[in-house]
């Protein structure tokens, strides 16, 4: 038993994934000294071939990954900053993405893409404080945030394993979270949900570190409503039999999701469930507001982030229809 | 070859004027002598990167011509099924990563495949090496020491409008940094789409690479054998791990940047000048070095290989619709489909 840290789970993954196949690199910004965490002790471990200290060449070397994994590498890359994403969205929507289907099936790119910090970093305001899973998964590229140091760990070396892109999302909100731990982790399958809390209520679709307060809000209204609280932890593809399951015990649906409100996540979440699914009250979904810049002052950047407040009010607005 | 890749996209762009194949192409016509020269000089191992302007290279690479027509047709016996298309064609098994629609985008990813191959040559001579200390046989490491020996070189071909996308000074920066095995081809042709390269570029393609501390040659692109000396002379440093090399190849293209500019009657350049650039062909030129019976010989045999190709590809059935998406995943994880059933 041990205590494992969100970030130590992810560097033990990339430990773990290295060690078991000489195919795996890693690319990325400062990662030598291990500046942003996961890579921290891997260059003295598996050398400068394999751990990667690139320039600031974000364009370059996500390409160069496609390159790579197309003559056999399997390479992780770290992105520091999750707006960067912004940066290599040709390298990864236009070309690793494309690359499979293009070619017949002739190719595969089987990168990963790690973020470690997305979403609000709290005073680092509009650049660095972006969550733009909800893009990836838009375009169908694999889109993984793991709220979690087991499933980060577990969802992270399935990344590395999946023969396709894959974007790993580690909320900066999530990296403070501890978790009593056995020494032999498991790799998480992609595409599988996690129930966190079962209720008979309400279901409520958390991503990320907002499963965190989700399970805390439960716990403060459990006198009033049953709260289920269900992790997608993958969110493309999305376990929609989970997301049936769920919807078949409690009716309701509210969805939890740090993403700009307009074509987001809980949009996508809200669309199936009404298209495809049972519910008895209208759903509600907590995001960020339509098309949100993350204001630099603390309290201007947490009013525009999904709050416990506002799920506590919508789980009462919902428990209004019987 | 020079004739094949002609012969080709002549039989390409009756097909594109005829309707058969979908959305046009970008003819090659007048620029092969770079594929053909730079191609010559590659090995089995070698990779390469294209541009949306990519039949040349894939064919000069050894692809077959009559899959490739079957691509162009969008057919299921193309080289990529029908999915790819003029601007995507790959073949893999032959190194050919893909011709590219988006300019510049191939460099970085040739760079990432000579890392890759750099990578698994040091890693390989470290076992070497550690065989070798645990057999006492210090003579056989150190007669592999200092040379990365016969590297497999990764070409990427762009054209004059790629100098100025980002990404490709950011591939040039990286290959000479770590000393990868690349060959950068600049086709030069003048023109990105319709933009003159002498409005677009500031200082020279040559000079961006030599600033860098790339060996830069400017080449005569109509030129086969003056290009095929170039581009042998940069693979041969590349492969002893001297790092990449830059060719800019000065050539043209006769028919417009794409088919559609058929119809538009755009007017970016004169017909002296295209005609000045005909009298410069690289095909009589190569033919000028071979006997009138057997130039006459090969052009019977690539038109015998090209109509059969043209019988093959037209023949070649079309994809169902239903595996429109196959392949999206390497996994085969389908896609939801569009609407509710």
């Amino acid at each position: 038993m041990t205590r494992l840290s969100y970030t130590k789970a992810l560097n033990r993954a990339l430990a773990d994934e290295l060690a078991a196949d000489p195919a795996v690199c890693v690319f990325g910004e400062d990662i030598g000294v291990g500046l942003a965490g996961p890579t921290l002790g891997l260059l003295d471990r598996f050398g400068p071939g394999r751990i990667v200290d690139t320039p600031l060449s974000e364009q370059a070397f996500t390409a160069m990954a496609v390159g790579a994994a197309l003559a056999g590498r399997r390479p992780v890359l770290e992105f520091q900053i999750p707006s960067l994403l912004f940066l290599v969205f040709e390298q990864l929507v236009n070309q690793a993405h494309k690359f499979s289907l293009m070619t017949g099936g002739q190719a595969a790119v089987p990168l990963t893409c790690l973020v470690p910090g997305s979403g609000s970093r709290d005073g680092w305001a509009g650049q660095h404080s972006d969550h733009p899973y909800s893009l990836f998964a838009h375009a169908g590229i694999k889109t993984v945030v793991p709220a979690t140091p087991t499933d980060a760990y577990g969802l992270l070396r399935s990344a590395i394993r999946d023969p396709d892109p894959v974007v790993v999302f580690a909320p900066a909100a999530a990296l403070p979270v501890r978790e009593t731990v056995t020494w032999d982790l498991a790799p998480v399958p992609l595409g599988r949900a996690r129930i966190h809390r079962p209720g008979t209520d309400v279901t409520v679709v958390a991503v990320g570190h907002l499963v965190h307060d989700a399970l805390a809000v439960a716990e403060e209204v459990a006198a009033d409503v049953s709260v289920e609280v269900l992790d997608p932890r993958t969110l493309y593809p999305l376990d929609r039999a989970a997301l049936a399951a769920s919807l078949e015990r409690t009716g309701r649906l509210v969805v939890f999701d740090d993403s700009n409100r307009s074509c987001g996540f809980g949009a996508e979440v809200l669309a199936t469930a009404a298209e495809e699914l049972r519910l008895i009250a209208p759903p509600r979904r907590i995001t960020r507001p339509d098309g949100a810049v993350l204001p630099f002052a603390p309290a201007l950047d947490r009013a525009v982030q999904p709050g416990r407040e506002q799920l506590r009010h919508a789980l009462y607005g919902v428990m209004k229809h019987h | 070859m020079l004739r094949l890749i002609r012969g080709f996209e002549e039989l390409a762009l009756g097909l594109v004027k005829s309707g058969a194949i979908p959305g046009g192409i970008h003819p090659y016509i007048g620029q092969e002598a770079v594929a053909v020269g730079v191609c010559s000089a590659l090995g089995p191992a070698d990779r390469l990167t294209s541009t949306h302007r990519g039949h040349g290279h894939v064919l000069a690479r050894g692809a077959a011509p009559h899959r490739m027509l079957a691509e162009l047709l969008g057919r299921v016996d193309g080289l990529n099924a029908g999915r790819g298309g003029s601007m995507h064609a790959a073949d893999l098994s032959l190194g050919i990563l893909g011709a590219n629609g988006i300019v510049g985008a191939g460099a970085p990813i040739a760079v990432g495949a000579a890392w890759a191959a750099q990578q698994a040559r040091l890693a390989q001579q470290a076992q070497l090496a550690q065989q070798a200390q645990q057999a006492q046989q210090a003579q056989l490491a150190q007669d592999d020491r200092g040379s990365h020996g016969h590297l497999p070189v990764a070409v990427a071909f762009f054209g004059d409008g790629a100098l100025n996308q980002g990404v490709l000074l950011e591939s040039l920066n990286l290959a000479a940094m770590w000393r990868l095995p690349v060959l950068f081809v600049c086709e030069n042709n003048g023109y990105a789409t319709t933009l003159p390269a002498a409005t677009a570029v500031a200082g020279s393609a040559t000079g961006r690479a030599a600033a860098f501390g790339i060996p830069v040659e400017e080449v005569d692109g109509m030129d086969t054998e003056a290009v095929r000396a170039a581009a042998l002379r940069a693979v041969r440093r590349a492969r002893d791990g001297d790092g990449p090399g830059f060719l800019e190849c000065r050539t043209y293209r006769y028919e417009g940047h794409h088919t559609m500019e058929r119809r538009m009657k755009l007017r970016y350049r004169t017909p002296a000048e295209v005609e000045a650039w005909r009298d410069r062909d690289p095909l009589p030129r190569a033919a000028a070095l071979l006997d009138p019976a057997t130039a006459a010989g090969l052009d019977r045999s690539v038109a015998e290989q090209l109509a059969a190709a043209e019988e093959f590809a037209l023949a070649s059935e079309h994809p169902d619709p239903a595996g429109a998406l196959d392949h999206l995943y390497a996994d085969g994880l389908r896609p939801r489909p569009g609407v509710t059933p």
